[in-house]
């Protein structure tokens, strides 16, 4: 075993204990990204040399007998939709090739504070806009599972850079599922925080009203251990909320037994894969067993969501996008007569397809005439999905659902028809919405060995309930946990 | 697919409010795609949301204001790092009168 395969709490607990060094699982971790991420393709820079000098700092403080921060030398990944001073971030965008942030976001001093190590960022749907990490201006990622297949995205990039050990975690970032549909196609745990639990200072905005950061990790314990490093209040950012932030790690050590389980009707629909059914069912038994009582719950308004987040998040991300101008920083067009020509050409050689779609859906949702009927109907639709789930968690603990309705679907497969690309987070939309968090992790594989993920769902700020729920199933799953075996494509199935 | 929700000349309308331009075979695209997402898009009609308030952000919480001092700012350079188009401590656009 190499040590770019320990989890992050493995690995600072055997600093600690100075069996390895810092120095020896970065140096593994840059091993691994040189041997597979040509494959791979999850990076977008990489961060080596300050990387492995921060890594002899923190041996130098275990050396010293220093008391050392939570996150000492662990390695993270970025998804470059995160500011990072110094670093170029692009958000997958032609428009911001060459931007280099003169200021970090909080959670990368957050994390920096914790002794945590930056090591690159990763590859995206072009300003997070997309469920299969295709529409990055630079080039896709592949599943380490199945190189065929898409990662899932947009945080595409950093679950796959967790799946093929390049990274011990990673940052993502979930806007309708961007989180916890990459993570459950890449058999990795992945955390939506409640809207407000992480400062959002530093994040290039998409929709302002649904964006949240996370973690994205090898298991329940990392999540929990990232959560409680990022998580808080940040004046820097008027939407986060000043609660405390709990002892995450901690709340997993307790029991399910007597939790109150609710299984959504509404969201075993048609177009659900057979495989992802049979293994949530196999899932809930487990938490049957554990001492969960396990009710069918209803969330009636489950079917409005899709139309709803798609208006709502391509409104604001329609006033969001309009900074991007050729003016201050980034992508200038060559040739212009005018400025207002100069607007016109940069934005349309710099933005994707992708992005000018919602670009264009948001501006005419929002235009004189169509207001009340696209943006304002769609508002209030949000308050009877919010109010769905305010009902049922009077009555239930936490929700169990699948993540996505099948696992990871074929490159090229679904970027012809935006529609059957936007089915993909049918079962994450609706908690964005709520603005509630959400966890997803592995709870099987398909015959043809492609993970299967399971979403736990909990009200605003009971992120220690479901990290528990997540933690009790993970510890106890009869399914064994597996790791890729990144095979490139032409070779599949070929005996040497 | 269904009747038209959004015309070629509405594409083009919306297009200039957005700063964004495209060929023709653009906008027939976007055309038919707008069409087909914004026809799904109705399945709201269904719903009587007469009496709902709208939800703009999901957790409520009183406006927080920060104490109206000066503080340091990037300085200026850093703050022009990142634009190729600048002259004299400003960024550099076309003649606009």
């Amino acid at each position: 075993m190499t040590l770019n395969q320990l989890t992050a709490h493995e690995a600072v607990n055997l600093i600690k204990k100075k069996r390895i060094t810092a120095y020896e699982i970065m140096q593994d971790i840059f091993n691994q990204i040189d041997k597979v991420d040509n494959l791979i393709k999850a990076f977008l820079f990489i961060n080596r040399e300050e990387a492995l000098k921060q890594a002899k700092e923190i041996d130098k403080k275990v050396k010293n007998g220093e008391k050392l921060p939570p996150l000492a030398g662990v390695a993270v990944a970025i998804k470059d939709i995160i500011a990072t001073r110094g670093t170029e971030t692009t958000c997958g965008s032609k428009i911001l090739k060459g931007f280099i942030p003169p200021y970090n976001a909080m959670v990368i001093n957050k994390l920096r504070e914790a002794g945590a190590i930056i090591i690159g960022k990763t590859n995206m749907d072009e300003f997070a806009m997309g469920s299969s990490t295709e529409n990055s201006a630079f080039g896709p990622t592949y599943n380490p599972w199945d190189l065929e297949r898409v990662p899932g995205g947009s945080s595409g990039g950093s679950a796959a850079a967790v799946a093929a050990d390049e990274t011990l975690v990673a940052l993502g970032t979930d806007t309708g599922g961007s989180i916890r549909q990459p993570a459950s196609l890449c058999g990795m745990v992945g955390l939506k925080p409640t809207y407000g639990r992480i400062s959002r200072y530093g994040l290039v905005a998409y929709a302002s009203s649904l964006d949240q950061i996370g973690p994205i990790a090898k298991d329940v314990t990392d999540c929990a251990l990232v959560m409680k490093v990022i998580s808080g209040h940040d004046n820097m950012d008027s939407t986060s909320v000043n609660l405390e932030v709990p002892d995450y790690l901690k709340s997993c050590q307790e029991g399910i037994e007597e939790l109150k389980v609710g299984v959504p009707k509404e969201y075993f629909i048609e177009g659900i894969d057979p495989e992802v059914k049979a293994a949530l069912e196999k899932a809930l038994k487990i938490f049957e067993k554990l001492g969960a009582r396990i009710e069918e719950a209803s969330l009636p308004h489950t079917e409005y969501s899709l139309p709803t987040y798609y208006l709502i998040a391509t409104a604001e991300a329609s006033s969001n996008l309009a900074r991007y101008d050729g003016v201050q920083y980034g992508y200038r067009a060559e040739e212009y007569e005018d400025l207002s020509s100069m607007y016109q050409k940069t934005r349309s050689e710099g933005f994707g397809s992708e992005v000018k779609r919602r670009i264009m859906l948001g501006t005419y949702a929002l235009s004189s005439g169509y207001y009340d009927a696209y943006y304002l109907k769609a508002q209030k639709v949000r308050t009877l999905i919010k109010e769905d789930f305010d009902k049922v968690f009077s009555k239930y603990d936490i929700l169990i659902t699948p993540t996505s309705p099948t696992p990871a679907f074929k490159l090229n497969e679904k970027v012809s028809d935006p529609l059957t690309m936007y089915l993909s987070d049918i079962y994450t939309i609706p908690i964005n919405l709520a603005g509630i968090p959400a966890i997803s992790l592995n709870c099987g594989y398909s015959k043809s060995n492609l993970p299967i993920g399971l979403q736990i769902i909990g009200k605003h700020f009971s992120e220690e309930t479901i990290l528990r729920a997540a933690f009790n199933f993970e510890q106890n799953n009869e399914v064994e946990k597996k790791k890729p075996s990144i095979k490139p494509a032409k070779h599949k199935g070929v005996k040497k | 697919m269904t009747e038209k929700i959004i015309t070629k000349k509405e594409v083009e309308y919306v297009a200039k409010l957005a700063k964004l331009e495209f060929n023709e075979e653009e906008k027939e695209e976007f055309t038919s795609q707008l069409n087909s997402i914004l026809d799904y898009f109705k399945k709201l009609n269904e719903l009587d949301t007469e009496r709902v308030e709208p939800t703009a952000y999901v957790i409520s919480m009183p406006n927080l204001l920060n104490e109206d001092k000066v503080k340091p700012s990037l300085p200026q350079d850093e703050v022009l790092f990142n634009s190729k188009y600048v002259k004299k401590g400003y960024f550099k656009v076309p003649k606009i009168m």
